[in-house]
């Protein structure tokens, strides 16, 4: 499906796929703060932007700060745009992957952490805002309430504990993004879904704790309703997809 | 209706919200109108459940006979239904025609940098 390109990278080079819609605005600062973090830990990697159809400069922001930039037709929405940055690590033949955000909610120096874990052995890791017991993240209340719940489904159904099942922090090696470039849920908080789907297919899923920023520009506008309609329809995908079990073609080694 | 069709009615629906969800798990139905439909189901099995329900609504809107009210409230959720369906596809063809000539753009900068040497339709197409 995913048609392999040439020039295969490095095995030791790292992609960090950003999905950006509309990020013109904090791009820049996020992508030099990435670069020159990155570089002075030594780590080799290739920040790689997915323009969502945004409507402002994004793509050419992207491409001037030497970003690859993969620009889609129209947007797709997060799980689309991250599903596209999958494919395209996993046709060029990157080993390890990072997922990052645009909007500077991420940083920079949490990266080796996710690396590391994945080096000691895990699939996926994800990075957790309320691991730090002296966390700073703040979320509103419906918010806070549903992802407690959506954390006891996951542990219930996974029989792991995740102290933040909606991460947008997280890192991947070879094999889940060889699956997620096949399967990944493109709704609305499609990380749920994500860990759930990675637990059940039997990869090695781990949680580090990492510190994160407010966001830099406006928090989404989702009204109360819609938010809890949306966690409402994310739990039953949970519960009809977490106890489907993992087929062997599910993941190739 | 006699208890024996309400059973039979609670057990269709039931049926249905099987079928849903195995779809789901298969990834063949989004979870958007799986949820559309097992909201449906839901609505069903109550009014099976509890008919008086349906039947002070009917009397409510001035409908005497029940089943007439059913029919005529099924009729017109399908009917928005089969709108918001067309609205779907018309949004479909639209980016599939965009992609279409995304590919077409892009096949002609291909040619370009390879010199004009023909690049093939790939098959399918």
């Amino acid at each position: 499906m995913t048609t392999p390109l040439p020039h295969p990278v490095p095995p030791s080079k790292v992609a960090v796929i950003i999905p950006a819609f509309n990020e013109a605005g904090a791009l820049p600062g996020v992508l030099a703060e990435l670069r020159s973090v990155l570089e002075a830990r030594g780590i080799d990697h290739d920040a790689i932007v997915i323009d969502d159809g945004s409507e402002d400069a994004t793509a050419a922001i992207a491409a001037d700060a030497g970003a690859t930039v993969l620009r889609l037709p129209y947007n797709l929405g997060i799980g689309g745009a991250l599903r596209t940055g999958f494919r395209y690590a996993v046709a060029r033949g990157y080993r390890r992957a990072v997922q990052f955000d645009a909007d500077g909610q991420h940083d920079p120096e949490e990266v080796e952490g996710l690396l590391e874990a994945l080096d000691a052995g895990a699939d996926m890791v994800v990075g957790s805002r309320f691991g730090h017991e002296r966390s700073t993240y703040e979320v509103g209340s419906v918010r806070r309430s549903a992802m407690r719940v959506l954390r006891v489904t996951v542990r219930l159904l996974s029989g792991r504990v995740f102290t933040d099942t909606s991460s947008g922090f997280r890192g991947f090696n070879e094999r889940t993004l060889e699956l997620f470039a096949r399967v990944y849920p493109v709704d609305y908080m499609e990380s749920v879904e994500a860990l759930v789907i990675a637990c059940a297919s039997g990869l090695r899923v781990t949680e580090i704790p990492v510190e994160m920023r407010s966001r830099r520009h406006g928090l989404p506008t989702t009204r109360r309703w819609r938010l809890a309609y949306h966690y409402l329809r994310l739990l039953f995908v949970v519960l009809a997809t977490a106890t489907r079990r993992p087929r062997p073609t599910e993941v190739r080694p | 209706m006699t208890t024996q069709a309400h059973v039979f009615v609670v057990i269709v629906t039931l049926l249905a919200v099987a079928f849903v969800i195995r779809l789901v798990r298969r990834r063949q139905l989004r979870a958007k109108y799986a949820m559309l439909w097992v909201a449906v189901c839901a609505v069903i099995a109550f009014m099976a459940l509890v008919p008086s329900v349906p039947n002070r609504l009917a009397r409510g809107v001035g409908i005497f006979y029940q089943p007439a009210a059913f029919l005529f409230a099924a009729v017109v959720f399908l009917f928005l239904v089969v709108v918001h369906f067309s609205y779907e596809l018309s949004r479909l063809e639209e980016r599939s025609q965009v992609l279409a000539q995304e590919v077409a753009l892009l096949r002609r900068q291909l040619e370009e940098r390879t010199e004009g040497d023909e690049v093939s339709a790939p098959r399918g197409t």
